[in-house]
């Protein structure tokens, strides 16, 4: 198991190093630059500030320095908030993002997951088609036509929740959590659901209830340690995906998350800014696969007898 | 089953009562404690007023700083600062400004003459990188020290003659130097403080963090939560402290519209920085709307390549620019909130009307355009309309696309650039016709008309005219009255309309959402704030 990690951790490094080269040469090859505005810029002026930033030297030279200040895990100042470094501002944005996340998986399992069981259950009838046509809708409705909704509803008309903000006023997390889960929600219960049917045709099932056991133990204790191994498979790469892809909720939510440095970044030319949220998101996305193949082999004894034999 | 109804209604219930509880709104409580919730637009990219630039920086710094004059935001005319009084000298050359020997910096230092020069040294500085420098040009050898001609500082025309006298020479006249000193690039910065952390010119110091900043104006900063709000409280060091009538501000980045308009709504917010297209006609059907609309210092254009066939023959440019019906364009596609445009100065800029030559005129358009060689649409080569991608420029060019084929049977096609990309094109003059926009810095017409000096950075049209430049640069300046001088630029713009290097759409505006308890907040044509004369006042 610990060579399985090791040797995937590994493989990791090339990985990133291929994805900060290919990105750090691409943002230098898009038209215009971090200093241009609607207003010319003076040339000396400019010199001065790609000085300030290293951009007169050679581009190889450049990206040598990068690497360098990269391996020491220094991402740079950024070109959009002078007198702040990336470091500073993904540290900012980070925990908020990663705890709408957390929320927003949370939605999403427990609402997802219990459609989907329930749909299992009994399979081609109304119990199965009602939930997983909402699971439909949820995944077709985008989350920037959920959240205005959710907030006209329950923050302007009904006035329970609050429009805006992260953590200052009570009850502003629990719609942007909703919003952004409800598509994670849409997937699990799909995924929850075809495990389940799988696993609840299995030999041990039927075991199960020829033991004569009740119905809500087989399903809960035998049917759904198996039928959640494609829910938690997609658990890793959704969490790096809501990392990644929070952008929508926390422009909608006005939350000061790592979204919207991650998307601005882009449109500022912020050089420094894109390669670091680039490499730090690469890095956990690659991080959560490996997680949940560690988490899917520890729930699935074939696969962990697997493991052993390596 | 009956019970677990009303479970659930009690669960309700008791949600509602939570959420009433801690219910009172920012407007509620800000009202009561005298705090302004201010929607600011975006995260200010910093608070260092010689390397930021931009509107949501510009309401802070304002802020938290403050300059020689301030601009009183009922007339826009500049009235005392820092500088209690001035004296100017009868060629225009030589300010001498009196500081008040009251003004402090936020930790009791007296604010000097020196500070002044260092600051304005440090504004200058050609490592510093600063985008706003050229504020300071009028002085005396600034443009040679900021571009490296000169190194020795004191050849630079500011001298602190004593501790609150301040001599100040320019190059030439400049009539509306007054004006450029409320600009935060010419704000005085701390040297002390600044040189805590580092020398005064670098730019990645953290001296404009919540613990480290000393400013010199009417509020001082008490909290920077990143992309969430920025909260400043009245400052007791201010010299003119008796005047603040606000206890404290808080700003919120609100980059998207709908959420502001949101918030709005919701009592989170005093007062927005815009309001979203779509919401206009909601809000102007409202009765007492909190809905403000005001001409802004700034005109929406676009730029015509003079150098590239077809538009290098000046009456195919006429033509196009008086073949589309503005006012149509604008209550159809804008809800009605602008005025349309025939210069590129706004109207009643202190006073100053430009000429309008392009007024829509279909059948001079159609004489025009035959004589060009293009009778009825004939011949016509095509024509690229180049825009930045958003959806309300694309909606204005579709607008005028379908004009210019209706009136002149004239093919235009689009093209739209991401932002970034759509400048490089711009600069590099890889365009035919291209949207423009430009703000006004100061309130003047020589901030418009300067765009188009021979070469000018922000030309971009190939417009080159010695006698407009010599008008512009030489004539208006060493006018001795108001009126002589706004003659002068009403000649010289008449002369660049003629020429019509441009085609001017329409004035831009300022669009807000302000509760009524909020006073003291004019609208005028700079949108300027002054948070001096804001108080709130809570409607019963």
């Amino acid at each position: 198991m610990w060579r399985f990690i090791g040797i995937r951790l590994l493989q990791a490094i090339p990985v990133i190093i291929a994805v900060v080269t290919v990105t750090f040469f691409l943002v230098r090859v898009a038209p215009g630059g971090p200093f241009d505005g609607e207003k010319a810029v003076m040339p000396e002026v400019k010199a001065a500030l790609e000085a300030q930033y290293r951009l007169d030297q050679p581009m190889l030279q450049q990206y040598a320095a990068y690497m360098g200040d990269l391996a020491r895990g220094d991402l740079g100042p950024s070109f959009k908030y002078p007198g702040r470094s990336v470091n500073e501002l993904i540290a900012a944005g980070l925990p908020v993002t990663a705890e709408l996340g957390l929320y927003a998986l949370l939605v999403a399992v427990i609402i997802g997951g219990l459609a989907g069981v329930i749909a299992s259950l009994k399979p081609n009838t109304a119990q199965d088609y009602i939930p997983m046509s909402a699971a439909m809708i949820g995944i077709c409705m985008p989350s920037f036509l959920l959240g205005p909704i959710l907030l006209l509803v329950f923050g302007i008309y009904l006035e329970w929740l609050p429009v805006s903000g992260w953590g200052d006023i009570p009850g502003d997390k629990i719609l942007p959590a909703i919003t952004l889960g409800s598509t994670y929600a849409a997937y699990i219960a799909r995924l929850s659901r075809a495990g389940m049917l799988e696993v609840l045709n299995q030999d041990y099932i039927r075991t199960a209830r020829a033991k004569g056991l009740p119905e809500w133990q087989i399903v809960v204790k035998h049917g759904l340690r198996g039928g959640m191994i494609p829910v938690v498979a997609f658990l890793g790469p959704a969490f790096a995906g809501v990392l990644a892809g929070s952008f929508v909720v926390e422009t909608i939510f006005q939350i000061p998350g790592l979204g919207r440095f991650y998307v601005q970044a882009a449109f500022n030319r912020d050089y420094t800014m894109i390669l670091g949220t680039t490499v730090f998101l690469s890095t956990l996305i690659v991080l959560f696969n490996l997680l949940s193949d560690i988490l899917a082999a520890w729930m699935n004894p074939r696969l962990r007898a697997q493991f052993g034999k390596r | 089953m009956a019970f677990l109804i009303r479970s659930f209604f009690l669960a309700v219930s008791a949600l509602v009562l939570a959420s009433c509880a801690a219910g009172e709104s920012n407007v509620e409580s800000g009202n009561r404690e005298g705090i302004l919730h201010y929607g600011n637009g975006a995260e200010p990219q910093g608070l260092d007023p010689h390397i930021v630039t931009g509107v949501p920086e510009n309401h802070i710094v304002s802020a938290l700083f403050e300059g020689l004059t301030s601009k009183n935001p009922y007339t826009l005319e500049p009235e005392p600062g820092v500088a209690q009084r001035w004296e100017i000298s009868d060629d225009g050359l030589v300010y001498i400004f009196h500081l008040n020997p009251e003004a402090r910096w936020s930790n009791g230092d007296t604010v000097v003459a020196a500070d002044f020069v260092w600051s304005w040294q440090r504004a200058l500085s050609p490592v510093m990188g600063n985008q706003n420098a050229y504020m300071l040009f009028p002085v005396k050898n600034a443009e040679e020290y900021a571009t490296g001609k000169l190194e020795n500082f004191n050849e630079v025309g500011i001298r602190a003659i004593d501790a609150h006298t301040l001599r100040i020479e320019l190059n030439a006249p400049t009539p509306f130097f007054l004006q450029l000193l409320d600009h935060y690039s010419t704000f005085p910065v701390h040297r002390p403080t600044l040189e805590k952390f580092g020398k005064g010119t670098d730019r990645f110091t953290p001296w404009t963090r919540v613990e480290n900043l000393v400013g010199n104006g009417p509020f001082v900063l008490t909290e920077w939560k990143l992309n969430r709000r920025i909260k400043v409280q009245r400052s007791p060091t201010y010299w003119d402290r008796d005047k603040v009538r606000l206890n404290g501000v808080v700003f919120y980045p609100t980059e998207n519209v709908a959420t502001e308009e949101r918030m709005f709504r919701a009592g989170q917010l005093h007062y927005t920085g815009t309001i979203p297209l779509d919401k206009i006609p909601v809000y102007k059907a409202m009765e007492n709307s909190p809905y403000v609309n005001a001409p802004y210092l700034g005109t929406y254009y676009y730029l015509l390549n003079t150098q590239a066939a077809p538009l290098d023959d000046v009456r195919v440019r006429k033509a196009l620019a008086k073949s589309i019906n503005r006012r149509q364009l604008i209550d159809s596609v804008m809800h009605g909130i602008n005025e349309p445009a025939y210069s590129i100065t706004p109207p009643d800029t202190l006073g100053y009307f430009p000429p309008k030559l392009l007024e829509y005129d279909v059948d001079l358009a159609r004489q025009l355009l035959a004589e060009a060689g293009y009778p009825n649409g004939e011949g016509w080569p095509g024509l690229e309309l180049l825009y930045n991608t958003h959806e309300a420029h694309r909606k204005i060019a579709v607008a005028l696309q379908q004009m210019w084929k209706d009136t002149l049977n004239i093919d235009i096609t689009l093209a739209n650039q991401e932002w970034k990309v759509y400048l490089h094109t711009v600069d590099q003059m890889n365009f035919q016709m291209a949207r423009r926009g430009w703000i006004g810095d100061y309130v003047d017409a020589n901030n418009f008309l300067d765009l188009f000096l021979c070469g000018g950075g922000n030309n971009s049209t190939g417009f080159c005219d010695a006698e407009f430049d010599d008008m512009v640069q030489r004539q208006a300046p060493r006018a001795t009255s108001r009126e002589e001088r706004y003659a002068i630029f009403y000649a010289a713009e008449t002369r660049l309309m003629e020429a019509v290097p441009i085609i001017p759409i329409y004035t831009y505006s300022s669009n807000h959402l302000i509760h009524p308890s909020v006073k003291g907040m004019p609208s005028n044509l700079m949108d300027s704030l002054n948070l001096k004369y804001v108080w709130l006042e809570a409607t019963p």
